[in-house]
């Protein structure tokens, strides 16, 4: 039998630089809400070496948003496809390149970062210029999490090649249509930085066109979202029924909702440049539209896994048209961390609609509505769907028992507390008109109202309790880890309710990657041609403003 | 085909009829009620824009009674919006066109629905009325660097 110890080895690995980035990266989260509040402790800190706010806000996106997220997704893909498929990765050197590519672009990264030499948030917009060794670094770190999809692209072809005509498991399916999404949405990010900003920063080219740089960052940048969360989708659609005692209600539409979200997550890029100047309307209402199209596969999923839950309470004795909730196995942290994730998740995307729509978005584009929605998310929705897997993931490559199990559930419920009210005060403060990405508490001496203190004061309060929180999965993380108990915890894996013949469409790559790539050309091709017509390299760099 | 439970079909109906009300809203508001997004306007050289055409002389402009243009700079380092007051008569229409000298900049004008990203390079325009008397602060909505957080101006209407 396959104990997969090739596997775990390198996804044990992923998911230790990823904790350690997320670990590094929230410190700061607490030190901003901080400031929110009127409490600076910026000056003191630049006797540890932080220059300023703004470095940490730089160290907190990049190491939150991009690394802790992209070295767990890999890391933990990778071990699905293996234990879906039920075969050992056919290149495991190739997955290990992988790794090493994505630590060397992320030493290269962070030395600059930690300089304070490349303080230009993780959206990185020229003419603010870091030193090209750190793009590069992040260009490695891209394309490190490339191989590793190529690794599980080339286990999945071996599979086949045994298993001629068989439907591809559900796990696996859904994990490579992440890895797929990901090899064709980093198509922007990769051509703005090798085309535009290296030879830019390199000084071979005296000047860079803002609009364009921008237009190939948000290529990638809004489909990076569900990148992020197919993850935690694979986790909610194809574990959580088990760990919850039941089974998938509908298997054939989760699969039609990955392969959705593979269709129609690229070609909505410009729902972040609402108000960029260089983008017209036309384009800006086009985009906006097929943004609410996505709205369509969240709304399936919505059901599809509320659904799944619901026949675990029922399998589990509940009754009633809700009281089923509370059979639910609301003493198992994994199970907990990730229902609550969720719920704040649901909150997300409501709140996400409001940012697609188009000229609504005016009201909170670019205020703090936009962090207090992304902590919902990703912050939330993602982070703490990867913390509940931990809990059974640790235990499961470790052997050993979970310590705390108290002491985890409670992390989750803190979290979950501490993040709705973070969250709302910055949803507050966003719809009185107070901007994102700035020293709000040093800002209210320049402008804004009494009434920014309350929702600054309840930033500040959700902070803390989520770094309380945060302290608290650390805390488990090491006990566990250090744990004589031992314990034997298998990877959950749902059953489908119905046992149905997948229908070739939805086990077939070919229809939804066409169909990918033609809605790209409509949604992008006019305008990239129009901005590479007139074109505008005149943007000399920035690297002296912080 | 695939097995649909009814209660999902009626799930998905309803996802497919809100997503039909959301399109149709935002499209009626956006090109028949006239609350628009910004469009491109013109290309300028950042690095003369300050020397040479009406960014040289940023301020405002009486095209007619009540009906105004406005030029304004966004500058990092130090970190402003030239000019930094405008005042204008209750009633009066202006129309901003404000680009950056630097790096990126926003304009977030409060009490209207004026909030814009700012590129060298590209002019950003958008109008609004004013019809009440009072102070209305704009504020810079881009990190710029450091003095990102000193960005600001304000709009008097009297
Ligand atoms: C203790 C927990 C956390 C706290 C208190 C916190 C606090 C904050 C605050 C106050 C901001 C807004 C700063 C500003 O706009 O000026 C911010 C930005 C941000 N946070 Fe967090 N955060 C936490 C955890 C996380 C997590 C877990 C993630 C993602 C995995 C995350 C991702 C981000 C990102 C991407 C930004 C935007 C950075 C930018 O605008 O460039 N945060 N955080
Ligand atoms: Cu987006
Ligand atoms: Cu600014």
């Amino acid at each position: 039998m396959n104990t997969f110890a090739v596997e775990r080895k390198i996804a044990g690995w992923h998911i230790f630089v990823a904790i350690f980035a997320l670990s590094l990266g929230i410190l700061f989260g607490p030190l901003q809400a901080w400031e929110h509040m009127g409490w600076n402790t910026y000056p003191a800190l630049q006797a540890v070496g932080l220059q300023s706010y703004y470095q940490g806000l730089t160290l907190h996106g990049v190491l939150n948003a991009l690394v802790w997220t992209t070295f767990f997704i890999t890391g933990f893909l990778t071990y699905v496809v293996a234990k879906s498929l039920n075969r050992g990765m056919t290149f495991p050197k190739l997955s290990w390149a992988a790794f090493f590519v994505m630590v060397i672009g992320l030493v290269m990264a962070a030395i600059p970062l930690l300089l304070n030499l490349a303080t230009v948030l993780y959206t990185m917009y020229p003419p603010l210029q870091a030193p090209w060794y750190y793009y590069l670094g992040l260009t490695l770190v891209v394309v490190g999490s490339w191989m590793s999809g190529w690794s599980m692209l080339l286990t999945w072809n071996a599979w086949r090649k045994d298993n001629k005509g068989a439907t591809t498991p559900f796990l696996a399916l859904a994990s490579l249509i992440s890895m797929v999404l990901w090899q064709i949405c980093t198509l922007g990010i990769a051509s703005e930085i090798l085309v535009l900003i290296l030879p830019w920063s390199l000084g071979l080219v005296p000047g860079i066109d803002v609009q364009l740089s921008r237009t190939l960052f948000w290529f990638t940048g809004h489909p990076l979202v569900y990148f992020w969360l197919l993850p935690a989708y694979v986790s909610w659609y194809g574990m959580m029924p088990k760990q919850a005692g039941g089974k998938l209600f509908s298997e054939p539409l989760a699969r039609l909702a990955f392969w959705l979200f593979l269709l129609l997550s690229t070609p909505l890029g410009f729902h972040h440049q609402y108000v960029d100047p260089g983008i017209p309307e036309g384009w800006k209402f086009l985009h906006a539209v097929l943004t609410l199209s996505v709205f369509f596969p969240s709304m399936l999923t919505a059901f599809n896994v509320v659904a799944s839950l619901e026949n675990g309470g029922r399998a589990r004795g509940g009754t009633g048209l809700l009281m089923w909730i509370r059979s639910l196995p609301w003493g198992d942290p994994s199970f907990t961390a990730q229902s609550l994730a969720m719920i704040v998740f649901a909150f997300g995307g409501v709140g996400g609609v409001i940012n697609a729509s188009y000229n609504v978005n005016l009201v909170i584009h670019n205020t703090a509505w936009v962090p207090g929605h992304f902590h919902t998310t990703v912050g939330t929705g993602v982070t703490l769907t990867f913390i509940g897997i931990l809990y059974w993931l640790i235990p499961h490559f470790t052997g050993k028992a979970l310590w705390g199990r108290k002491w985890a559930l409670w992390q989750a419920w803190l979290w979950t507390i501490g993040v709705a009210i973070f969250s709302q005060g910055l949803h507050r403060l966003g719809l009185l008109g107070a901007p994102r990405r700035t020293m709000l508490g040093v800002a209210t001496d320049n402008y804004g109202t009494p009434e920014w203190l309350f929702p600054r004061l309840m930033t500040g309060l959700g902070g803390t309790i989520m770094l309380i929180s945060f302290c608290v999965f650390l805390l488990v993380v090491i006990k566990t880890m250090r744990n004589k108990e031992t314990a034997q915890v298998e990877m959950p894996v749902a059953e489908a309710l119905h046992h149905e013949t997948i229908p070739a469409w939805l086990n077939n790559w070919q229809p939804w990657l066409v169909g990918a790539v033609v809605l790209i050309l409509i949604a992008y091709g006019p305008m990239l041609v129009q901005s590479i017509a007139q074109l505008q390299m005149t943007s000399p760099g920035f690297n002296g403003l912080w | 085909m695939i097995h649909v439970h009814v209660y999902e079909k009626w799930w998905i109906g309803l996802t497919v009829a809100m997503l039909i009300a959301f399109s149709l809203a935002i499209g009626v508001s956006g090109f028949m009620m006239g609350i628009q997004l910004p469009s491109p306007e013109a290309l300028v050289n950042p690095n003369t824009v300050a020397k040479q055409g009406d960014f040289a002389n940023p301020g405002l402009k009486e095209l007619a009674p009540k009906k105004y243009v406005a030029y304004i700079r966004a500058e990092a380092n130090p970190w402003k919006f030239r000019p930094e007051k405008i005042e204008v008569p209750v009633g009066s229409t202006v129309t901003f066109y404000v680009t950056a000298v630097d790096v990126q900049h926003g304009f977030k004008l409060e009490g209207t629905n004026i909030n814009v990203q700012i590129l060298p390079g590209q002019v950003s325009k958008m109008t609004a009325t004013f019809n009440q008397k009072g102070e209305f602060p704009f504020v810079c909505t881009e990190f710029c660097g450091v003095g990102h957080q000193n960005m600001f101006g304000k709009l008097i209407v009297k």
